[in-house]
Parts: C-alpha cells; sequence; structure tokens
C-alpha cells in the first residue's frame, strides 16, 4: 500500500510539473497551449535515449529541457504573433507532429515499440521504498524551485507585462513593447519545464513509447489547472491532486464493485472528469482556489 | 520630431474612411484634430502608428519613412498613442499601469530577472518615484492601488494619459483625452501638455471639447468623410463656412 501511494505521489508530482509550466502559459500570460505533451515527449524521449548511452540523468534533463526549448522558440516565433487562437491549433498540431516524428523514425525510437529498459534513477538506493521516495522528494524539490522561480517572475517587471498583455495587447504595442516578444519567453520557459517533466517520467516508468504522449495527456493537465484554479500556483497543485484522486480512486471501485470491468472503468473515468470539470465551470469557474484575474 | 503624413488613404470596400490625407506635425507643436463622429479622425490615428495598414501614402518621422514599420516599432521610433475607448490594464493598479509603460526595463528581461536583482531593484524605485509623481499630478494618487479596470471613464483616460507621458516619446497622439474629465482638471491637463510642449514633445489631439482644444493648440485641422477640409490657425478654422457646415451642421 505504501509503495503504492508513492508511487501514485511521483505521478501527480510529475504531473504537477506539467501543471506549473502550463499556469505560467496559459494562467498567467493567457496563452492557450494545446501542445503541452509534445514538450513533454521531447524530455521523455531525450533522456530516454541518452539514459541507453549511460549518460548521466541531471545531464540528460537538462538536455531535455534544452530542446523542449529549442523546439518551442521556433513554434512560438511562426505562431505567437498571429491570434491566440491560432497558436491553440498550432500548439496542438505542433504535439501530434512531435508524437508522428517518435513513430516514424526508427533508427532513432525504436518506433511504436519504444525505448525500453530506462533504468531508475538513483538505483544505488536499492529496491526497497528509499528509492521511489528520493525520487518523489526530488521532484517534490523540482517543484518547488519552479514555483519559487515563477513566483519571483509574478513579482517582476516581466510579470507585470505578461498580465498586461493578458489585458490589452493592443495598448501594450503602443507603448513600444513586443507583446510576442514576452510570450515567445514565456512559452520557452513552459516548454522547458515540461522538458524535466518527461525526463523523469521515462525514468520512473521505465520505458516509453509514442502512445504515451496522445493530446488527451495535455488536456488531462488543462482540467487540472482549471479545476484548481487558472493563474494559481497553489491551484495548479491542488487541481493535479484532485485529478489524480479522481483517476486513481476509480481503480479501487473495481473492488468495491465486481461488475464494473477494467475496461468500462476507464471510460467511468473519464466521464467522473468530465463531470468534475462541467460542474466546477458552472458553479466555480475561478477554480478550487480561485482565480487571479478575479481579485 | 516632426511628423509628415502625406497622401494617406484607408479604403474599407467602396467606401474611402481616411481619403489623401498630408499635414505636419512640426517639432515642439501642438496640433488639434477634429471633425464629426466618424470622419476618420481615429482611423488616421491608427494609420500613423501603424496599428492599420495605409492603402495609400507615406509617414515620416523627420527624415525617417515609418511605412514599413510594426505599430512596436513605431512606438519605439517615438510616436506613442492613447486610444479613444480607453485601453487600460485592467487587472493590474493604476500604479502598475504606469509603472509598466517606463521604456527599457532590465526587469522585463528574464535573464536579467534572475541574474541582476540588485539593478531591476533599483530601476524600479526610480521608475517608482517617477510614477509618484505623475500619479500626484493627475490626482490618481489616492486610488493608485486600485485596479484600473474599476475606475471611471474619465479616469481611465487619465490612466492613458499618465502611461503615454511615461514612455518618453517624443510625439504623443492623444484621443480624445478630455473625454469624461471633469473640467477642473481638463485645465491642469491642458497646462501641463503645456508644460511638456515646452520640453519639446509634440502632441496631435482629437478632441470634441473646442474650448479646451482651441486654447492649446497652434493649428487645427478638419476631417470630414475621410478628407482633411480646413487646416490653419483655430479661429480662422473655426470660422471657416465650410467647417461649420461639416462640424456644426451647418447651424451659424
Amino acid at each position: 500500500m505504501e509503495a503504492y501511494l508513492v508511487a501514485v505521489a511521483i505521478i501527480a508530482a510529475i504531473y504537477a510539473l506539467l501543471a506549473l509550466g502550463l499556469n505560467l502559459q496559459y494562467g498567467l500570460t493567457g496563452l492557450i497551449n494545446f501542445g503541452h505533451v509534445g514538450f513533454f515527449c521531447i524530455g521523455a524521449y531525450t533522456a530516454g535515449l541518452m539514459a541507453q548511452y549511460g549518460i548521466p540523468w541531471p545531464l540528460s534533463f537538462l538536455s531535455g529541457a534544452v530542446l523542449a526549448a529549442l523546439a518551442a522558440w521556433p513554434l512560438g516565433l511562426v505562431s505567437l504573433k498571429l491570434r491566440d487562437d491560432y497558436f491553440a491549433i498550432v500548439s496542438l498540431g505542433f504535439s501530434e507532429v512531435v508524437r508522428i516524428v517518435v513513430t516514424s523514425e526508427q533508427w532513432l525510437t525504436n518506433g511504436v515499440q519504444g525505448v525500453t529498459g530506462v533504468p531508475k534513477l538513483m538505483r544505488f538506493l536499492g529496491n526497497g521504498l528509499t528509492q521511489p521516495l528520493a525520487v518523489l522528494n526530488l521532484l517534490i524539490a523540482v517543484n518547488i524551485l519552479v514555483a519559487l522561480a515563477k513566483l519571483r517572475i509574478v513579482r517582476s517587471p516581466f510579470g507585470r507585462m505578461i498580465e498586461a498583455i493578458r489585458d490589452n495587447e493592443e495598448a501594450v504595442k503602443a507603448l513600444g513593447k513586443d507583446p510576442a516578444g514576452f510570450k515567445i519567453q514565456v512559452l520557452v520557459l513552459g516548454a522547458a519545464v515540461a522538458g524535466v517533466a518527461g525526463g523523469f517520467y521515462a525514468h520512473y516508468i521505465g520505458y516509453i513509447v509514442p502512445e504515451q504522449f496522445v493530446p488527451l495527456i495535455t488536456f488531462y493537465i488543462w482540467m487540472a489547472i482549471i479545476i484548481g484554479g487558472v493563474g494559481r500556483i497553489s491551484g495548479a497543485v491542488a487541481g493535479t491532486l484532485i485529478l489524480m484522486i479522481i483517476m486513481e480512486g476509480s481503480r479501487f471501485l473495481v473492488d468495491v464493485i465486481p461488475s464494473v470491468s477494467g475496461v468500462k472503468m476507464a471510460s467511468i473515468r473519464l466521464g467522473v472528469i468530465g463531470l468534475a470539470l462541467v460542474l466546477f465551470t458552472l458553479y466555480r469557474p475561478q477554480g478550487l482556489l480561485g482565480d487571479f484575474t478575479r481579485r | 520630431m516632426t511628423l509628415t503624413v502625406e497622401g494617406l488613404t484607408k479604403v474599407y470596400g467602396a467606401v474611402r474612411v481616411v481619403d489623401r490625407v498630408s499635414f505636419t506635425v512640426p517639432t515642439g507643436d501642438i496640433v488639434g484634430l477634429i471633425g464629426p463622429n466618424g470622419a476618420g479622425k481615429s482611423t488616421l490615428f491608427s494609420l500613423v502608428t501603424g496599428f492599420l495598414s495605409a492603402n495609400e501614402g507615406l509617414v515620416r518621422l523627420d527624415k525617417k519613412s515609418l511605412d514599413q514599420l510594426s505599430s512596436v516599432e513605431r512606438a519605439r521610433a517615438g510616436i506613442v498613442r492613447t486610444f479613444q475607448v480607453p485601453r487600460e490594464f485592467s487587472h493590474l493598479t493604476v500604479r502598475q499601469n504606469l509603472m509598466a509603460a517606463a521604456p527599457k526595463q532590465s526587469g522585463e528581461s528574464l535573464a536579467d530577472l534572475f541574474f541582476r536583482p540588485g539593478r531591476i531593484r533599483e530601476e524600479e524605485a526610480a521608475i517608482s518615484r517617477e510614477v509618484d509623481e505623475l500619479l500626484d499630478f493627475l490626482r490618481l494618487s489616492h486610488i493608485a492601488l486600485t485596479p484600473a479596470g474599476r475606475l471611471s471613464g474619465g479616469q481611465k483616460k487619465l490612466v492613458e494619459l499618465g502611461r503615454a507621458l511615461m514612455t518618453r516619446a517624443g510625439l504623443i497622439l492623444l484621443d480624445e483625452p478630455f473625454a469624461g474629465v471633469n473640467p477642473v482638471l481638463i485645465q491642469e491637463i491642458a497646462s501641463r501638455i503645456r508644460d511638456l510642449n515646452a520640453t519639446g514633445i509634440s502632441f496631435l489631439i482629437i478632441e470634441h471639447d473646442l474650448g479646451a482644444l482651441t486654447r492649446l493648440v497652434s493649428t487645427l485641422h478638419v476631417m470630414d468623410r475621410g478628407r482633411l477640409i480646413a487646416s490653419g490657425a483655430p479661429a480662422q478654422v473655426l470660422a471657416n463656412k465650410q467647417v461649420r457646415e461639416a462640424y456644426l451642421g451647418g447651424t451659424s
């Protein structure tokens, strides 16, 4: 049971990291990034493949972050000068392109079979509970670091400007400041965070296949930040926890109600998440912890 | 900074919203632009500042052509505008609205943010002092910490004016700066504009409050249905028969 809880907590912490990145992009700047999973995928494959060559994980995580950021940069350059809704579509397309590229470039990624045998992080800690707990602590530390960096950004002139962009882009232009430049930086930063999350994911799950990086993951993260409260750091974390409780909690229902099969339960789970989302938008549109835009 | 506009034209379908308009705003001048609603005044502002692209015509600042420049680049070149319908940063406080407008802040670079915090603190303190003085002048100090979205129309106009003043532009285009502003304050803003003008900043002002405007400007241009129908000293222009017909509906 403890091992199970630690496992759920690790996945939750990885999702929380993704949520923090998206929160910076959407919650703060208003970027409708529907391709978050693409950056996650780049980070995961970078770490997974580099591990095959025995490259130490801190280096491969950093590479994953840099590669995700490098992918985000031209994407932002071509699409962030356009209207917000265009970026939404372009980013969704981007994440699908990433998934299809890793599916078809077999020489590098082993195609649909994926990359297997990605070693656990800090294996020297043995096979007990110490190793996953260490990973969990590391993840929590990274989450805190990202949250602190985000806080620093929010309270700076940069943060002031991205809020101004959210409020009125034309007025920002009239002052001689380029909204696209700020948005690109935010996109790149959020992508780098997703890249790091990908590294943790690859090492934790132990194998990566393209099917793990479908757009559904992006929308899970969206649900987490909407339920938790857009624009709030605490909201991103709380939303992720609620999402995990619904997703993981529904597994136990199979034991309680034996007549429901696993397949049925997977669909019920999605239904419950959808229902939660609908109820939240109807009765608490600002999310559990409130939306900073309504202060 | 001298603004030169030559033959500027904007066409929507069959309508020439701005029709071959030419004029200059000489360095250190205050120029007024009047005309009935729908005459094309705000569209002209957008063409000059690059928010809309012209079908024909040239815009120059001193000897530099602005035609190929984006709105951001034009603002950086020294032309800053306000909007007829205020575009305040509604979730930022009045104070933050003005602070955001200060040019060239190192705190807007992510690298400096994490590696040169001391420098950012110094800059913020300097901007802060400037903003305090401006807030005091615009009589916005008592609502400095109110989100700008909650202000009245007149107060929002003042916030926009304050933002434009923070940019240190050489030429400021004001679109109805006095709309909704209380009459006493209008006089004070007018005198502030005169003071700023004395330091070399040029103004082009659209305004329906003719009394306040004519006391301020040296030259008045009148637009009607996209065209410039009269230009000259305010008294002379307002006495013009064509202007009276277009602008005042023919009453005399």
